[in-house]
């Protein structure tokens, strides 16, 4: 009954932080923002639906669930990463007022 | 729980489809490969729950061998983006 109760609380507010990064999503102005709105939301989401399912399986379900999570932590942020940095040599604009560096090697940089 | 298990799905279901909306409409290439990552990590939680909801055990895997497979997609298509080419 407790873990019930846990599990429910867990996949909440799972669904809670993907809604939120679904909103950043949609309303920020440009594409390195939006990465910084949905990729930490959607790995903390997923995790913690994950985590709430997790209390609710056997012992093969579990080890199964924690496999996937351990590799959402890993693969999630390395794909936003690769994401900013091939955005950003490809010469795709920051919004305005964004503090730019403007490296060299980037296409359209100075 | 297989009330909450349903909710969730719906709920996962609609901000999939809100999603689809800045995949569709997105500006650059970039905008579209961040919506589909978002939307790849969705349907994974989405097959996870909906392996409980069946009591079907190995529509885990299926979640697992999905989340590698857009893995692999995302990490493609912004080399291909980066360098124009693949090789």
């Amino acid at each position: 009954m407790l873990l019930n109760i846990i599990s429910s609380v867990l996949i909440f507010f799972g669904v809670f932080f993907f809604a939120v990064g679904v909103i950043g999503l949609l309303r920020l102005p440009d594409v390195y923002t939006r990465l910084h709105a949905t990729t930490k939301c959607d790995t903390l989401g997923a995790g913690l639906i994950l985590l709430g399912l997790f209390l609710q399986g056997n012992i093969f379900i579990a080890i199964k669930l924690l496999l996937i999570i351990i590799l959402l932590w890993i693969a999630n942020p390395t794909a936003a990463h690769v994401i900013a940095k091939a955005s950003y040599y490809s010469g795709i604009p920051m919004t305005e007022n964004s503090f730019d560096l403007n490296v060299s090697s980037r296409k359209g940089g100075a | 729980m297989t009330a909450v298990y349903s909710v969730a799905v719906i709920m996962l279901m609609v901000l999939t489809f809100l999603c689809l909306t800045r995949a569709a409409l997105g500006p650059t290439a970039a905008d579209r490969v961040v919506a589909i990552n978002v939307i790849g990590t969705k349907t994974m939680v989405i097959i996870a729950l909906v392996s409980f909801l069946s009591g079907q055990q190995f529509f885990l895997d299926v979640a697992l061998v999905y989340a590698l497979i857009a893995f692999v997609m995302t990490i493609g298509v912004a080399k291909y983006m980066e360098k124009g080419a693949l090789d």
